[in-house]
């Protein structure tokens, strides 16, 4: 580059006998974090945003503040998706969540960066990255493993063959944890969705940045649309919409607010949703994996398929 | 006796007006605008439901199956009491008898499609007796295809006499025409059908068939109420609309109602009128209203199986 292009990019304006300087800088492009339902990146609903901000007052982002309308639809996108999720073979699920942490791995710096700016420090942060990477691997492992595990031959007094396995609940509802906003989201959504269960993820409020990376991670895996869907927005708001909705069969809460608690344990009634409070776990250690997370949200059925004795020596096919 | 004089003279339907296609878009883009909120909303769901055909018609239909829709029909939500019912009942004329008797004296129409529906492939004659079967069997409505290979191939004279003698054919039952849009191309064709259809004697227009897509569609069903308009300034004979066919959610329901509204008028809103052919739309219909009046989104599994 020559002198006097350099000399282009920043000149010298005198005014009023001072010397202003207007730097050559360019302006930031900075992204808009849109909500992600269906395999969609749609805006909210409702046009509105908020921005969150970190301990230094920087402005982070403008995320989308999403609506009851904006929940609605990814309920019925979930419930779209359920069926085939549900029916795939588990083993193919497995390979999903397998490629999803491959995903992940390969977007790594862009999470570390994002986990920076909401006041981590680098080690944390790569930390935290791969904790996230890792815990898809580990559920990806139990997708086609926790049914042998929680399955059981039942004894029966009649001649039937009993026995119970345990299958997904449907649609559930996560409200993510606040903090640890990628290692949490994904230790939430894991074993959910590893179970054949579809979900609706209320990302945390105040750390939202991750999420909808972690949405475009999802977008480029061979994850069918629909299976999770995440919204950005307040907990407080969005909530009773979560625990009151007739066609969301579960709900998971991460916080310790006894008062949402409540409620959420007395809203849930409405249509006896399975519901599990993660308030107490911490995300990032050990205590933040296990196949009981996945048995959250199965539910147990039992077959009764009768059998017929042969002979009178007690032999039976 | 000038209003009958005009009905008698037929038209060159070659000279029916051609329509601006992005002007229909733009307008039908303003219609999905209104806010439609609470109680008017709730009113204007229950006017979807009392304007909805309930529609079976597969090959694997069986007397079970149309008695199952007529009892869905008579009971659309037992749980919600005070809920109008729907407007008829539309099957094939196999299953005319059956439906008629399912239905009883419940004040519930039995609509049956006839003419070798849905392609309309067959011979006059056959269309006929088709229909006069259907009648015959007690149908209150008649839901007939026109020969669309004949139209676009600009036999509009054999079109026009077709219809007109399924009418005579129909006898006291109401004539439904479907135009089936799908396949007529353009929305030129589908103004000169509706034009052809109207003259001929139809008592209803109708969108589609449900077994092409794209079946109705919200430009589509303009083209045609703006049609059945013209008509009714040109001979004061007031003609009814039927989109069918690809209408499931409530909201979509309710962006027909106001265009109907807001192109052809109040007088329009009513079964009698203006009808809905769908299957799957009542339980929607019917999921919006509980939550209208519970504030509780709703889950299909609550509803019946359609």
């Amino acid at each position: 580059m020559s002198k006097t292009e350099i000399k282009k990019s920043s000149l010298s304006i005198s005014e009023n006998g001072l010397e202003k300087k207007i730097s050559s800088k360019r302006l930031e492009v900075l992204k808009t974090y849109k909500i992600y339902i269906g395999g969609q990146f749609p805006r909210t609903e409702s046009g509105r945003y908020y921005v969150p901000v970190n301990a230094e007052g920087k402005k982070l982002a403008n995320v989308c503040l999403s609506s009851r309308k904006d929940f609605r639809d990814a309920v019925v996108a979930a419930r779209g998706a359920f069926g085939s999720w549900s029916n795939r073979a588990a083993f193919n699920r497995s390979q999903i969540l397998y490629r999803m942490a491959e995903m992940l791995e390969g977007r790594k710096a862009q999470f570390i960066e994002e986990l920076i700016q909401q006041e981590s420090s680098k080690a944390k942060a790569v930390k935290e990255v791969n904790l996230a990477i890792d815990r898809l691997i580990y559920y990806a492992g139990w997708c086609d493993k926790f049914q042998q595990l929680f399955s059981a031959v039942n004894p029966v007094a009649s001649s039937h063959f009993n026995f119970s396995v345990p299958e997904p609940t449907g649609v559930v509802a996560v409200i993510a944890p606040q903090s640890d906003s990628l290692s949490g989201l994904v230790s939430v959504i894991a074993p959910v969705i590893a179970g054949g269960n579809t979900c609706i993820v209320l990302a945390s409020e105040t750390k939202p940045l991750c999420s909808i990376t972690f949405a475009e991670v999802l977008n480029s895996s061979d994850l069918p649309g629909g299976v999770v869907n995440i919204l950005t927005g307040k907990v407080a708001e969005l909530l009773p919409w979560f625990v009151t909705h007739m066609d969301v069969n579960a709900a998971i809460y991460c916080e310790s607010d006894l008062e949402t608690i409540k409620m959420i344990q007395e809203k849930s009634a409405l249509n006896l949703k399975r519901i599990s409070f993660y308030d107490k776990v911490k995300w990032n250690t050990e205590e933040g994996q296990s196949p009981y997370f996945i048995m959250d949200t199965q539910e147990i059925k039992t077959t009764w398929h009768p059998i017929e004795n042969v002979a009178g020596a007690g032999g039976s096919y | 006796m000038q209003r009958i004089k005009s009905l008698l003279i037929i038209p060159d339907f070659s000279l029916s007006p051609r329509i601006d296609q992005v002007g229909v878009e733009e307008r039908t883009s303003r219609f999905t605008k209104r806010s439609i909120k609470k109680e008017t909303k709730l009113n204007g769901l229950k006017l979807v439901l009392n304007m909805i055909d309930l529609t079976t018609l597969e090959g694997k239909d069986t007397n079970g199956k149309v008695n199952q829709l007529c009892y869905k029909a008579q009971h659309l939500h037992d749980a919600y009491p005070g809920l109008p019912t729907v407007a008829a009942i539309c099957v094939y004329p196999s299953m005319v008898k059956t439906a008629k008797k399912a239905l009883g004296n419940s004040g519930i129409n039995v609509a049956s499609v006839a003419t070798a529906f849905p392609s309309g492939q067959a011979s006059r004659d056959v269309k006929i007796r088709d229909t006069k079967y259907a009648v015959a069997n007690g149908a209150d409505e008649v839901d007939m295809v026109i020969s669309r290979g004949k139209f676009l191939a600009g036999e509009y004279n054999f079109v026009f006499d077709e219809i007109a003698t399924i009418k005579e054919a129909c006898g006291d039952a109401r004539l439904k025409v479907i135009l089936e849009t799908g396949e007529l191309g353009t929305m030129d064709k589908v103004r000169r059908a509706s034009d052809i259809a109207m003259h001929a004697g139809a008592d209803f227009i109708k969108t589609s068939t449900g077994k092409i897509s794209p079946a109705a569609t919200m430009p589509v069903t303009l083209v045609m109420l703006e049609a059945i308009r013209d008509f009714y300034y040109k001979t004061g004979k007031m003609i009814g609309m039927k989109p069918a066919g690809g209408i499931s959610k409530s909201k979509l329901a309710l962006h027909y109602l106001v265009m109907v509204k807001e192109t052809l008028g109040e007088a329009w809103l009513s079964n009698e009128w203006f009808r809905f052919g769908a299957s799957s739309l009542a339980n929607d219909v019917l999921m919006q209203i509980v939550k209208e009046k519970t504030g509780v989104y709703q889950a299909a599994n609550y509803f019946s199986v359609d």
